[in-house]
């Protein structure tokens, strides 16, 4: 059974704006699946879907094969969300508020695993602070804490790292790496690549509401990813020589650098390219390549579209 | 960390969220007794005034109303403007403030139907209420000698009207979309209709014409009530003003009930 299964998700909202268009998602149980789109392409409408904020238009999500319209009770208990937006209360102190949110989805109290969870967010020493003195990256820690609270099978983080700092995003990442190793699945909307790139194990590209790719993140750099060899030449080259016109060659930087591009998937025979150079006396100095990054083909993949 | 990594079945909420009630209940009371202070000195300086004010400069030169001294007679009165505006205002509040937060999220993913959640806010704001009007029946037995006829019917006519204007306060939180609209329902609804509700007098002294436009007034059933229950006199019937409090609590139930079954206001 899949963490979470969608079919035929469709939403527009009342202003008459379509949000989502029959979007088909199975969420493997116990993955890290990043959700990559632009800004407004629907990726909070997704997550809100299935966390119960919005209704939608059409279609049908499951959670651990649950209804999460009509068995609201069961999926709301093992989903956890820590939204996009900074919204904490002010006055409560991280303590109480992390307790209520435990309550509120159901659970009695357990002050021993409230305690772990705020040491692991590095929150141990404020838990008597009121939230409103926390800086933002403190109070975004207690979010989190908020969404574990109630220690749920699925998290979803809906840009958990947009404008944290560098250790703040180092934490976040060594946390959700622990959390995938005892078993929890982990939904993360993005729109920084390297994100994806370093966490995920599958990745969703989404695109003005529609779902334009599901993949597994290495056969995905693999499959669209291409490769680029540069050689960098002795002395410049006034043009590509006419023996070596069949590779499809191109002269960089002043005729200074000699690019070869490939997919990534092919294999080629580097040293035969190497031999036939030398065999034309075509002296380089220095070789690199070059592997398009996910950006790179998100980029390429989101323009191909417009 | 979680549940999930152990071979566990997938948790099995109980058919009543009783946690949930029980945390929001909590976080409701909770910031209601930040304020403890504020919210118990004002009730007690306002009764203590409308005592110096009514029940002794005036209530002296005043005849007693129904055979009930005057300063005796307001004190229901005195008790239901209280109860009437602070539930509005604490239920309102309660469930306005997330939506403007934005915390509301929280609420709306959570497991708790819309039973819990009314039980959790409206439970809370009544709760605040019926301590508020203890503390004014409480300062007013300080300035006049009370007798309570019948104390069971004051205390579920009390709880009975807390919940209906939490209810009512709760509606006006959700239907709320900035703080004006918090404010304008107390202040431009209740205080006047709380007023010419007979608070502070007995509608049998208003001319005939104002008399009937009176009965239009839903404030007047509740206090006749009230003060039935404390002195045995009405200006409506028990019976009718008994049927037209449930009726209110009941069509305040409905317009929530409508509330959820839509999202109105609360989801896109
Ligand atoms: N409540 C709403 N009413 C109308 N349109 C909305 C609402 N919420 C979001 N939208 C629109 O739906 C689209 C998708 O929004 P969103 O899901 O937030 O995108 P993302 O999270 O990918 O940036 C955007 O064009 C946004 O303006
Ligand atoms: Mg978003």
């Amino acid at each position: 059974m899949n963490a979470i299964s969608i079919g035929g998700l469709g939403k527009r909202y009342a202003s008459g704006h379509v949000a989502l268009r029959d979007v088909d998602l199975q969420i493997r149980k116990g993955e890290i699946f990043a959700l990559l789109g632009p800004n407004g392409a629907g990726k909070t409408t997704l997550i809100n879907i299935v966390c119960g904020i919005v209704t939608p238009s059409a279609g049908h999500v499951l959670a651990n094969g649950h209804d999460v319209t009509r068995e609201y009770r069961t999926t709301r208990s093992i989903i956890g969300l820590v939204p996009q937006e900074l919204a904490t209360d002010s006055f409560e102190s991280v303590w109480a508020t992390v307790n209520h949110s435990r309550g509120l989805f159901g659970r009695p109290p357990n002050p021993r695993y409230v305690e772990s969870l705020l040491s692991q967010l590095s929150l141990a020493d404020k838990r008597n602070a009121r939230i409103m003195t926390l800086s933002g990256g403190m109070k975004r820690r207690v979010m989190i804490a908020k969404a574990l609270a109630h220690e749920p099978d699925i998290l979803f983080l809906d840009e958990p790292t947009a404008g944290v700092d560098v250790e703040l995003r180092r934490d976040m990442w060594a946390l959700m790496r622990r959390l995938r190793d005892q078993g929890v699945t982990i939904i993360l909307t993005t729109h920084y690549i390297e994100e994806a790139e370093e966490m995920a194990d599958r990745i969703g590209v989404i695109d003005r509401g529609t779902l334009i790719l599901v993949e597994d993140k290495r056969t995905l750099i693999e499959k669209l990813g291409k490769k680029r060899l540069t050689l960098q030449m002795r002395a410049p080259l006034p043009s590509v020589p006419r023996e070596l016109a069949d590779l499809g060659l191109e002269l960089g930087a002043d005729g200074t650098e000699l690019v070869f591009s490939y997919e990534a998937s092919r294999s080629i025979d580097i040293s035969a390219l190497v031999r036939r150079l030398a065999d034309l006396s075509i002296e380089f100095s220095d070789m690199h390549t070059h592997q398009s990054s996910l950006e790179e083909i998100f980029v390429n993949l989101v323009s191909k579209r417009t | 960390m979680s549940g999930a990594g152990s071979d566990t079945a997938t948790f099995k909420p109980p058919r009543f969220n009783k946690h949930g009630v029980w945390a929001i209940y909590k976080f409701e009371v909770a910031r209601a007794t930040r304020t403890l202070i504020q919210s118990l000195v004002t009730p007690v300086i306002t009764t203590s005034l409308y005592f110096i004010v009514f029940g002794s400069a005036i209530g002296s030169r005043m005849q007693s109303v129904s055979g009930v001294p005057y300063g005796a007679f307001i004190v229901p009165g005195l008790m239901m403007l209280t109860l009437f505006t602070e539930s509005i205002a604490n239920a309102s509040f309660g469930i306005f403030y997330p939506k403007f937060a934005g915390t509301i999220f929280e609420l709306l993913s959570a497991p708790v139907s819309p039973l819990e959640i009314v039980m959790g806010y409206v439970g809370a704001a009544a709760s605040k209420s019926i301590v508020l009007g203890t503390v004014i029946l409480a300062t007013s037995s300080l300035f006049v000698s009370i007798h309570i006829m019948h104390p069971a019917a004051m205390i579920m006519l009390l709880c009975l009207t807390a919940v209906t204007f939490s209810l009512f306060g709760f509606i006006i939180g959700i239907w709320a979309e900035g703080w004006e609209q918090i404010q304008i329902i107390p202040a431009l609804i209740m205080t006047p209709l709380t007023f010419l509700g007979g608070a502070f007098y007995s509608i049998d002294i208003l001319p005939p014409t104002w008399r009937t436009f009176s009965l239009f007034n839903p404030v007047v059933y509740l206090i006749s009530a009230f003060r039935w229950s404390f002195y045995g006199t009405t200006d409506v019937g028990i019976g009718t003003s008994l049927t037209f409090t449930i009726g209110l609590l009941a069509l305040c139930a409905c317009a929530v009930a409508w509330i959820f079954k839509t999202g109105y206001r609360l989801k896109s």
